[in-house]
């Protein structure tokens, strides 16, 4: 079974991590995404972590994890003909992706403009931090500042501290998966309409109009002009939060909004009858939480969080364990599923990642190639668009030598 | 003219609760399918138009902004149809209302599927084969369907049957160890939902993947989208260390997974404190020696910077303490735009954190046309909502339709799509079926 893809050609611009996630989604569904690297190679292949921690192009954990499925082509598209190779490449796409800073590709003249002249049913889409167009069309971002800026992190973390992001790059995968949808979009447009469009996607817009919160807090402001604050140290309410258990940490983010599966999960004990409990707000009064966390913690602590959780939906109550990495790696759920995905990789040997992102019954996700190595399929990707030899040799910068 | 949407024709049948689920057809919705919810009047979900139905102006004053600012902090005549956790995932929606727990809904429900291309649902897992709605019961009422189901944990394996949302999905997928303060304890860290994110846009993918597959086959197919494992990849360096290193990551607070340094948040002048809302900071991010040198500059070049512990971008990472205690003594008293400004025009990365009211009138965002005015139902008034996250050049990608309020199409789905009669629409409607409010007997 091919991917449901397989007949879709990606030319794939994108480097570092957002825009290389979004063709990945699409690479690792079956579409033929041609990577095009500079001579130096994506900046990704820069970053950790690496195998064994030394620094090397081809063992960057980050490069490795975002490029699964591409074929990667190196073009100097600053030369006329890494440029004539790429219109050659553009001949066979659905699409061209790209994530140079506003402006760049234009200087180069393979804008979407020149792109779409040559090929008016192509689509080109465009991730950028601010957007093509105003004030901060040119400005930097990283995970970080993005997230400050258009993501809700003001709000992440504790009154009294300074706000707090999320892990790694997390805001910049979530826009990622944002971008491929407009991907798809544009796919559509092309395949099913007949319209070659050009998309302006910005990481600030996939935070401020996604569901990360910061739509609701916008919509508080608006409705009831309530702002929303980091909350308070130990804030945790009634069963509501996250608290130790015997052998780690277990959350029980709005258990409470089902008080009586509480009730029932902790074995309807006596300290927790009568009407106090059951007037309204009664999770919000503090004498009431301290009593209730008292005994709480105490039936907490006498059980690992594999056996709170196992109560916990035996009662139907929202709750979690806190699990590292390993312990997912090794947890019968999702070994069972076969979530994992093991790549093998000429320089890195066997490398286990996490694998499909959803399950398509007929078409499903598959590793057909490793992580490219750089220019690895430069040949035999020019070859198949009919370039010669030595136009291969012209674009990509290994100009023969002259007698 | 515009150009035809990219999913113009496409008709889906949702039936998505609280926010991954809605997400993800807002975002098919956007691109133009006609995304059809199917809301009962006798069943009130929590966490998909509220907490509670009706909500008192005591719970409203009590509640957290997220939950309960309704507008103008009134529950207003029909409090579902605005409340602020979900009502902008309702845009460019319809909304029609059947009680399918009855035969006669049931029946119902199965016109419109058999008429639809996508049925979409994150409900809990067991609840559409209780229903006799499983995919092999919908492929004998439509036989291409596509059925996209939007799990917790998956429909198999030990965890298929708990309960999650997606703060639940991220503290088991490993996030909630990894993010928050490297010196307070993991208790303190508070919540982000960044599952819900990746729940919603990994399923409009899997719906699209799977339209894309029927139009060159006319195959259609189930999809299962579990949201915790779509929710790994926001975390894929910690699973890469591990896969190359067998090492676990630890938490970095607002340092840079990369070791780029300084990558931290800094004090500004203030117009009041956190109590209120109006602490100001500023993220910055040096990734290069180039942008160390820019920020050195506009520093004023201070003698701390010049020290050679901070020279390299090594040097930067092992002394970053110090690194951003200086940081913030320069940046304390300075105003956040004026300093985002400067150190942007210098190739610095830099932006204030934004508490979201100060966003409304960024230059940039307003520029950009982020939010736009949308008027609700019952006169609750005008407000500012957000807009889809892209544009296209051709198709006019924008918000066609304000947040849909409770049953505000069932004429034209019950007499145009269905084509009930004047009797049955009557008769429906006096069973209960169509309705624009949820039943009095709930809360």
């Amino acid at each position: 079974m091919a991917g449901p893809l397989s007949n879709a050609t990606i030319l794939d611009l994108t480097q570092h991590i957002a825009g290389p996630f979004a063709t990945k989604l699409l690479a690792d569904h079956g579409a033929d995404v041609i990577k095009i690297e500079a001579p130096g190679g994506d900046p990704a292949r820069k970053l950790g972590p690496f195998k064994d921690g030394t620094p090397h192009p081809e063992r960057s954990g980050t490069f490795f994890y975002l490029n699964t499925n591409k074929r990667s082509v190196v073009l100097d598209l600053k030369t006329d003909a890494g440029r004539a190779a790429l219109f050659r490449l553009l001949e066979r796409a659905d699409a061209v992706v790209e994530n140079f800073r506003p402006g760049v590709i234009d200087a180069l003249g393979i804008g979407g403009d020149e792109l779409q002249r040559r090929k008016p049913s192509v689509c080109v889409v465009s991730i950028s931090n601010f957007g093509q167009t105003g004030p901060y069309r040119e400005y930097r971002a990283s995970d970080l500042t993005m997230y400050g800026f258009a993501g809700e992190m003001y709000a992440i973390g504790v009154s009294q501290r300074e706000p707090v992001k999320m892990f790694g790059t997390a805001s910049l995968i979530e826009s990622g998966a944002g971008a491929a949808t407009a991907i798809m979009g544009a796919l559509f447009s092309a395949k099913r309409n007949g319209v070659g469009e050009y998309v302006d996607f910005s990481l600030m817009e996939s935070h401020f109009s996604g569901v990360d919160r910061r739509h609701a807090s916008a919509i508080g402001w608006e409705f009831g002009r309530r702002k929303t604050l980091r909350p308070g140290q130990a804030a945790a309410g009634m069963a509501n939060g996250v608290y130790p258990c015997a052998d780690g940490y277990v959350d029980f983010n709005s258990a409470n909004l089902r008080m009586d599966r509480v009730t029932n999960m902790l074995g309807n004990p006596d300290w927790l009858t009568g009407p106090k409990w059951k007037v309204v707000n009664a999770h919000l009064d503090p004498a009431l939480i301290e009593e209730f966390n008292e005994n709480f913690y105490a039936w907490l602590m006498v059980r690992t969080k594999h056996e709170v959780w196992e109560e916990a939906r035996g009662s139907k109550v929202l709750c979690a364990p806190l699990f590292t990495i390993e312990e997912l790696i090794n947890d019968p759920h999702f070994r069972e599923r076969g979530f994992w995905q093991e790549v093998e990789h000429a320089e890195m040997g066997s490398v286990t990642i996490p694998g499909r992102p959803f399950i398509m019954t007929k078409t499903p996700y598959e590793i057909r190639r490793a992580p490219p190595l750089l220019g690895g399929h430069t040949v035999e990707v020019l070859t198949e668009a009919g370039l010669t030899p030595a136009e291969i040799a012209a674009a990509t910068g290994r100009v023969e030598a002259t007698a | 003219m515009s150009a035809k949407l990219p999913l113009e024709g496409v008709r889906v049948v949702d039936m998505s609760l609280v926010w991954a689920g809605t997400f993800g057809t807002m975002l098919l919705a956007d691109l133009g399918a006609e995304v059809i919810k199917v809301e009962n009047p006798f069943v009130w979900q929590p966490y998909t138009r509220g907490q509670k139905a009706r909500p008192t102006k005591e719970m409203i004053d009590a509640g957290t902004t997220m939950t309960h600012a309704y507008p103008n902090n009134q529950p207003g005549p029909r409090p579902w149809n605005y409340c602020p956790t979900f009502v902008q995932l309702y845009r460019n929606k319809k909304s029609f209302t059947v009680d399918h727990r009855t035969e006669e809904g049931m029946a119902v429900l199965k016109r419109l599927i058999a008429m639809s291309d996508v049925v979409y649902e994150n409900n809990a897992v067991g609840t559409w084969d209780k229903l006799g709605l499983s995919y092999e019961a919908l492929c004998e009422i439509k036989r291409d369907v596509i059925m996209v189901r939007v799990p917790a944990f998956g429909t198999s394996g030990p965890y298929a049957h708990a309960r999650a949302l997606g703060i639940h999905l991220e503290d088991i997928l490993g996030h909630a160890l990894l993010r928050g303060y490297r010196d307070l304890d993991v208790s303190q860290s508070g919540w982000v939902y960044s599952a819900d994110y990746m729940g919603g846009a990994n399923g409009a993918l899997a719906a699209m993947m799977a339209l894309w597959h029927r139009d060159a086959t006319g195959e259609g197919q189930l999809v299962e989208v579990p949201q915790a494992e779509g929710a790994a990849s926001v975390l894929f360096q910690a699973f890469v260390d591990y896969g190359l290193n067998g090492r676990e990551q630890e938490r970095l607070g607002n340092r840079s997974v990369y070791g780029y340094a300084p990558s931290g948040v800094y004090p500004c002048a203030s117009d009041g404190t956190y109590e209120t809302g109006d602490d100001h900071w500023i993220s910055i991010t040096v990734t290069s020696d180039d942008e160390w040198t820019a920020l050195r500059q506009v520093m004023g070049n201070p003698d701390w910077a010049s020290d050679a512990s901070f020279a390299t971008r090594e040097g930067r990472a092992a002394n970053q303490d110090d690194l951003d205690t200086h940081i913030a003594d320069w940046t304390r008293g300075q105003d956040d735009y004026e300093l985002f400004h400067r150190l942007q025009a210098a190739g610095v990365p830099a932006a204030p954190v934004l508490e979201v009211s100060r966003a409304f009138d960024d230059p940039q965002v307003v520029h950009r046309g982020v939010y736009q005015p949308q008027t609700l139902e019952d006169d609750v008034g005008t407000y500012r909502f957000m807009t889809p996250f892209y544009r296209f050049s051709k198709a006019q990608i924008g918000v066609r339709n304000p947040p849909v309020a409770f049953g505000a199409d069932n004429e034209y789905v019950y007499r145009e799509l269905l084509g009930v009669s004047d009797d049955e629409f009557e008769r429906l409607r006096a069973n209960g079926h169509i309705a624009r409010e949820f039943d009095a007997a709930i809360p």
